[in-house]
């Protein structure tokens, strides 16, 4: 676990999305062998403009516009990988990874176990809701990819880790699933190392250190959970994962240790999530330090609904979070 | 076969005389005997209880992967199918290996993690399948993408059946070969069937129709024909070479056995086996050898024996090999560093022409051969 985020000789404060493009912009121009892939990113910039001039900067080649086809965009990166490039597949919404699914868990997830055949790929997954893009542009699939091993998964939360986990998975010899909050992209800004700047994958951070509960979190929750504990003005600890796979087991059950308490919250639906799977591992390897049940806090499992009255009943808010707090560090 | 095909196979044939010395056509009959007798070994240790799962072959393909991967050079690559076991001969698997990829031995190509003809030997230039069709024409993509990318004059080739030209996944890995046109050759095997399937359910127009609609060209080929299939894969991977993009060629084969040794092909009317029994690839090679080429009956039938003793030799060896220890098990699901494939040996003659850099090739040599 760390603490904070590594110091750097030159720093500057940029959005989460800004930090991603710069940690492309970096990998790419250090390395020939990176180059991105997927459905408008090159002309246009990308849905997000996460590309925005990659184009004039490093040609068409390295920032390849392709067909609507997801399955074609993960298969010709594991080739590619598996040849000595580096990809980097931009999903234009997380959600649109059912249909390159197979590709990324059948061949790309598989082939270093059965054959030591390395994919050194990253597919970036804009991911998350809160502006009614309704149910097949705001999930959260982080769990779909956690159920395939072979798969890496990242999760930012902060404008640095944004950068610094981009340019770990870039340069990591496996298949990387790299989760953005959309949420995030022009919500979150902080200080973000120049230049090369990584943070390794498979390691939590200490967002806010506490001594009477912990809350698990990653990507937006994160920000909802530190929020929630300045509101309520108490000892909370939130620990933001950053890496779903590999996970930070040894940095979940220190905090716990600490507290006594934890709350594992997430915006993705509640069944067999990440939520789950820590509150389990926490059972499993903590009981003795807890001083109450390990509670979650998630969206339902329900789709993601359009109207915004809707969607807010489905997202957990800042009042839920707060409440979800208050009940443990009362128990 | 149709007349029109009929037609390209001859001029194939008169156009593969330029290119095959007599010890190439050695070579194109050895491997097919060798793919036909490691299968064939392969079948009796299934039925003696010692495969696990079920088994699959190629039995009258063998034309197909044989003629079509002997084009390759060194540093071209391959996502070889199920039914292309001659592929992996061609490219310097050993048929030992096979037998015990198949028997779940530690020294199976896979070691053990995956049985079946869903392996390849990362040393030798190629990418395993997965069982889902056609995944490896999108992979295959990608490694022609790169050497394009790079401007390297190399070609990757995959196989597939008929039944996967019905998915999905194949117009998008056709689609996207076009667009960028990518030194890659599609090796399509239409043997009749998928599974059960046959191809008037499979399709309305014949797949190799569509290839000009993806703006690269088709050809149909007799997939029987050992020449004539290497004639198509020699100029599509020229072609591919020279930087003009994919070929999708249609071998018109039959598959001989049922789908997996479970299936006992009721489906099929017995006269249509018969009549394919009488197009059977390594027996017409064996006649064109003498009538042809100049190859005497007893040096035809010699190569028959030396295989038949080198796959006896290679399934000892593959019975001796133990199972996997359990905790390999849980090893290897990520990688800790990034690797390039080695090479696969190129047994064309061409290729032994040019001072050609290898890495994998030289480790292989040596023991691909059957003589």
């Amino acid at each position: 676990v760390t603490v904070t985020a590594a110091a750097s000789s030159t720093t500057g404060e940029m959005t989460y999305l800004a930090a991603i493009s710069d940690a492309l912009r970096f990998e790419m121009a250090r390395d020939p062998s990176v180059f991105c892939l997927g459905e408008d990113i090159g002309a246009f910039g990308g849905a997000f403009k996460v590309t925005d001039g990659f184009v004039e900067e490093f040609g068409a080649d390295r920032c390849l516009d392709t067909p609507l086809a997801e399955n074609a965009i993960i298969g010709a990166a594991v080739g590619a990988a598996i040849e000595g490039l580096k990809p980097v597949c931009e999903m234009q919404f997380a959600d649109f990874i059912s249909c390159g699914f197979d590709q990324l868990v059948n061949v790309a997830a598989k082939l270093h176990y059965r054959q030591g055949v390395a994919v050194p790929m990253v597919v970036r997954l804009p991911s998350g809701g809160g502006f009614s893009g309704g149910p097949f542009h705001s999930q959260n699939p982080e769990a779909w990819f956690l159920q395939a091993p072979g798969l890496k998964v990242v999760a930012p939360a902060t404008a640095a880790d944004a950068k610094g986990l981009l340019i770990s998975a870039i340069r990591d010899p496996n298949p990387v699933c790299y989760l953005e909050h959309k949420g995030l992209y022009r919500h979150v800004k902080g200080e973000v190392p120049a230049g090369d700047y990584t943070v390794p994958l498979g390691e939590a951070r200490v967002a806010r250190e506490g001594g009477e509960l912990t809350v698990v979190a990653y990507g937006s929750s994160v920000h909802l959970a530190l929020h929630a504990a300045e509101e309520l003005g108490e000892d909370i600890e939130v620990l933001d994962l950053r890496s779903l796979c590999p996970l930070d087991r040894e940095g979940i059950l220190a905090s716990v240790r600490k507290t006594s308490k934890a709350l594992v919250a997430h915006e993705a639906t509640r069944a067999c999530g990440v939520g789950a799977e820590v509150a389990a591992l926490i059972t499993e390897e903590a009981f003795e330090d807890l001083d109450a049940p390990v509670r979650r806090l998630t969206a339902p499992d329900v789709p993601i609904p359009f109207s915004p009255p809707l969607e807010q009943a489905t997202l957990p808010q800042l009042e839920d979070m707060k409440e979800a707090c208050r009940e443990l560090l009362a128990y | 076969m149709s007349d029109a095909s009929a037609v390209a196979d001859r001029r194939a044939r008169d156009a593969a005389r330029a290119h095959l010395t007599r010890e190439d056509r050695g070579s194109l009959f050895r491997y097919m005997v060798m793919m036909r007798a490691s299968e064939e070994r392969a079948v009796r240790l299934y039925k003696q209880g010692k495969i696990p799962g079920s088994f699959y072959d190629g039995r009258g393909q063998e034309a197909i992967s044989v003629g079509a991967s002997f084009v390759l050079g060194p540093r071209d690559r391959t996502c070889i199918l199920h039914r292309d076991l001659g592929a992996h001969l061609v490219r310097g698997v050993t048929p030992d290996r096979y037998l015990a990829n198949y028997m779940g031995r530690v020294d199976g190509v896979t070691g053990g993690k995956d049985g079946n003809l869903h392996f390849a030997d990362r040393d030798l230039g190629s990418v395993a399948m997965v069982s889902m069709l056609p995944d490896m024409a999108l992979v295959a993509n990608g490694m022609a993408l790169a050497f394009k990318l790079r401007g390297e004059p190399r070609v990757a080739m995959t196989f597939f059946g008929e039944g996967s030209t019905a998915n999905g996944q194949w117009h998008e890995g056709m689609n996207f070969a076009g667009i960028h046109r990518l030194p890659v050759v599609f090796i399509l095997e239409n043997n009749r069937f998928a599974y059960s399937t046959p191809n008037e359910l499979e399709f309305a127009v014949d797949p190799v129709e569509r290839a000009h609609t993806y703006g690269f060209p088709g050809l149909n080929v007799d997939g029987n024909d050992v020449e004539a299939v290497f004639e198509a894969a020699r100029e599509a991977t020229e072609r591919a070479r020279a930087g003009d993009g994919p070929t999708l060629i249609e071998c018109q084969t039959m598959r001989m056995h049922g789908h997996g040794a479970h299936d006992d092909m009721r489906y099929v009317p017995k006269e249509m086996v018969a009549e394919w029994e009488g197009r059977d690839p390594i027996d017409r090679y064996a006649e064109r050898l003498v009538s042809d080429f100049g190859f005497s009956p007893s040096e035809v039938e010699q190569i028959r024996g030396e295989v038949g003793t080198y796959v006896d030799e290679c399934a000892a060896k593959a019975l001796e090999s133990p199972m996997p220890e359990p905790q390999l098990a849980r090893e290897g699901v990520f990688a800790d560093r990034w690797e390039a494939l080695g090479d696969g040996r190129a047994p064309w003659s061409r290729w032994s022409q040019y001072d050609v850099p290898t890495n994998g090739a030289s480790r292989a040599a040596g023991n691909g051969e059957a003589t």
